[in-house]
């Protein structure tokens, strides 16, 4: 054993760089070359790269099948033996899809449910997160864990509820009551929680001293510090308001306040089986604002999701 | 050390008294403080009441604090512990959202419950969703984050695709498979025919409607699990790697006996926020199955949804919505347990 860990040092010291980037790197991050030491047998490399071109194709081919499918013509889908590439190309599917629903509310309704219900949400988390990390309070614990803890009430359970909360307030078929119930903040709070006890205490002395007070702190200091960590949040938060279904069907009747994914369940009992071109554009309607976000921010959702898992 | 406590507190109502005295804020009496009796005495004048000044800044920060959370604060009991709690009395009523007030009716939603054929299904249907889906998605995340966390060639693209599904709205995901589980015109159909079989019927026959959602949702998951395990075995300890490597274990063995023990708190939480997700899985069965054929892809969440706004039946409901809220509090409360075990453990 005392052998092995005398070993061990030596090894670590003449591997030196490596270890020393580590050291310095300190990020979760730095050790990126771990699995590189031994060098692995050709075979091995041949079989690891084919696993990884099965993963991709299991993840790719449904999506480029809903794609496709949007674009092909009528008579491509409806054609065995398959047609895995499009001979021509068409946007009736599109057309079609938004005439037979009104896809243009569905539309404004997502974006003013979720750009809205974002920003209350992330506002009630920033004011909250800070007011944990930067004001004194004797009982913080307890309101901590009581936010915390409701991450763990299941939405099922209060569905009834608050439908009847909702439809006593005149709220049924309304922004408010789609975006209101969902504006409590956990998640959201719980990541910048943890960001903002990582800021430096001394500048926000040295804030306090020169007469900022509180709110001059959070606005001018702590928020803009945070940014990061905010747009983080946003993004999962939007991520999840987009996507919201079961709420905003309960809690909706008229197609025109409907939002996009129950517009998709609107699509389907009105297409049927028969038009699955028309389904699928609408399926695209739904997914590809959520697809480009994502594209274009994948490592600061992915990070903030996994920050908020293992942390 | 009773010397020690007593001076202070002969000494308390002095300082008081004189505070009193002098009529005005009692600031005076703090630079008194030093010099207190004895240097012994000394830390326990921290337990006297706060200097005026003091308390009013510790009380315009407990206002200011208040002000703050109360927003988040009164949301989340206005909509999460609020209805939580109201569900379970409605649980004993009998109510259609249309007469004037709920009326009582004992614990008779919980013994229909029970005593329904079909709710035994549907609890049926619910553990064998959550338990595949969990179940699938945790050994398939490992074994694709460890296949990404090897760094060959195209993982980064990989990681990227698998992590896709997870953006979608559950209704998108939903249709996509509603329409290759199609038996004539879908991807089934082929890959079926690729052995020479036909396609089952997945989501029209009660044999295969429940495992139809249940793939599309492992589906959709698994991107999730798989990032996270991915991140989980990067931040593994790297010189744990080295002296095993010289042990001269590698491969699956090194997997077996490092990686895995390495990665239980992860596994452990990613099964038990599993379960709660997969307990609530809702649009994907809306979409595709709707709970049918009869009851053959319900779950306990599309139940509580049909029970309530398709039937009407408050009572029945609620009594659904509370069993499920009793079997997450039961498996939140096992996470906490073991979960300060396993802290316990790796420390």
């Amino acid at each position: 054993m005392s052998a092995l860990t005398l070993e061990n040092q030596k090894l670590s010291g003449a591997a030196g760089s490596s270890g020393s980037a580590d050291a310095a790197g300190g990020g979760p991050r730095a050790n990126r070359g771990r699995r590189r030491g031994p060098r692995r047998p050709l075979w091995l490399r041949v079989l690891l790269i084919l696993a990884v071109l099965g993963t991709i194709a299991m993840f790719l081919v449904p999506l480029y099948w809903l794609f496709s499918s949007s674009l092909k013509p009528h008579g491509e889908i409806y054609s065995w033996p398959l047609q895995w590439i499009p001979t021509s190309l068409t946007l009736e599917n599109f057309t079609d899809a938004w005439n037979s629903a009104p896809f243009d509310r569905f539309f404004v309704n997502s974006i003013i449910t979720t750009g809205v219900g974002t920003f209350l949400e992330l506002s009630l988390a920033i004011l909250c997160a800070y007011a944990f990390v930067f004001v004194d309070f004797r009982f913080k614990k307890i309101a901590f864990a009581l936010i915390i803890a409701s991450m763990m009430l299941p939405g099922h359970v209060t569905l009834i509820v608050n439908y009847i909360t909702v439809a006593n307030l005149g709220w049924l078929n309304s922004y408010a009551g789609i975006i209101l119930p969902g504006i409590a903040s956990a998640f959201a709070m719980f990541l910048l929680y943890q960001f903002m006890r990582t800021i430096d205490k001394d500048i926000l002395q040295a804030a306090e001293i020169d007469g900022a007070g509180h709110l001059r702190r959070m606005v001018l200091i702590v928020v803009p510090l945070s940014s990061p960590m905010i747009l983080t949040a946003t993004l999962i938060v939007m991520v999840g308001k987009w996507n919201e279904y079961v709420w905003p069907l309960i809690v909706t009747s008229t197609a025109d306040m409907r939002t996009l994914p129950i517009g998709l369940l609107f699509l389907r009992s009105q297409e049927g089986y028969s038009n699955w071109g028309v389904i699928m554009a609408g399926a695209v309607f739904v997914s590809l604002p959520m697809l480009i976000l994502f594209f274009l921010a994948q490592k600061r959702i992915i990070g903030g999701l996994a920050a908020g898992a293992l942390k | 050390m009773t010397l020690a406590v007593r001076p202070p507190r002969d000494a308390d109502p002095r300082a008081r008294s004189r505070g009193d005295q002098n009529g005005g804020p009692a600031d005076p009496a703090d630079p008194s403080d030093p010099s207190g009796p004895t240097d012994a005495a000394r830390p326990t004048f921290e337990r006297r009441p706060p200097s005026p000044q003091r308390r009013r800044r510790r009380r315009r920060d407990a206002l200011l604090f208040g002000a703050l959370i109360a927003p988040n604060l009164i949301a989340i009991i206005v909509f999460s512990y609020y209805p939580a709690i109201y569900n379970i009395g409605l649980s004993f009523m009998e109510w259609d959202f249309v007469a004037p007030s709920p009326e009582f009716v004992g614990l008779e939603n919980y013994t229909d419950l029970f005593t329904d054929p079909n709710f035994g299904q549907v609890m049926m249907n619910t553990l064998i969703f959550t338990g595949v889906s969990v179940v699938g998605s945790i050994i398939g995340g490992l074994l694709l984050g460890s296949l990404l966390a090897t760094k060959v060639p195209l993982t980064g693209f990989a990681q990227t695709m698998a992590f896709a599904p997870h953006m979608l709205p559950g209704a998108a995901v939903g249709i996509l498979w509603l329409f290759m589980f199609d038996p004539n015109y879908g991807l089934s159909r082929w890959a079926f025919s690729l052995v020479g079989a036909d396609s089952p019927d997945w989501t029209t026959t009660s044999d295969w409607s429940l495992w139809a959602i249940t793939i599309a949702y492992t589906w959709q998951r698994l991107g999730f699990v798989t990032v996270i395990c991915y991140t989980a075995i990067l931040d593994l300890p790297k010189d744990l790697y080295e002296a095993a490597a010289l042990d001269g274990a590698h491969g699956w063995k090194l997997f077996r006996n490092l990686t895995l023990p390495l990665l239980s708190p992860i596994t452990f939480f990613l099964s038990i926020t599993g379960i709660i997700s997969a307990a609530q899985a809702f649009d994907i069965i809306s979409i595709m199955t709707s709970g049918g054929p009869g009851v053959s892809s319900s779950t306990l969440s599309w139940m509580v949804y049909e029970e309530a706004f398709q039937k009407f039946d408050i009572g029945s409901a609620s009594a659904a919505a509370t069993v499920l809220l009793a079997i997450l509090l039961v498996i939140t409360y096992l996470q906490v347990r073991v979960g300060e075990k396993k802290v316990n453990y790796s420390s």
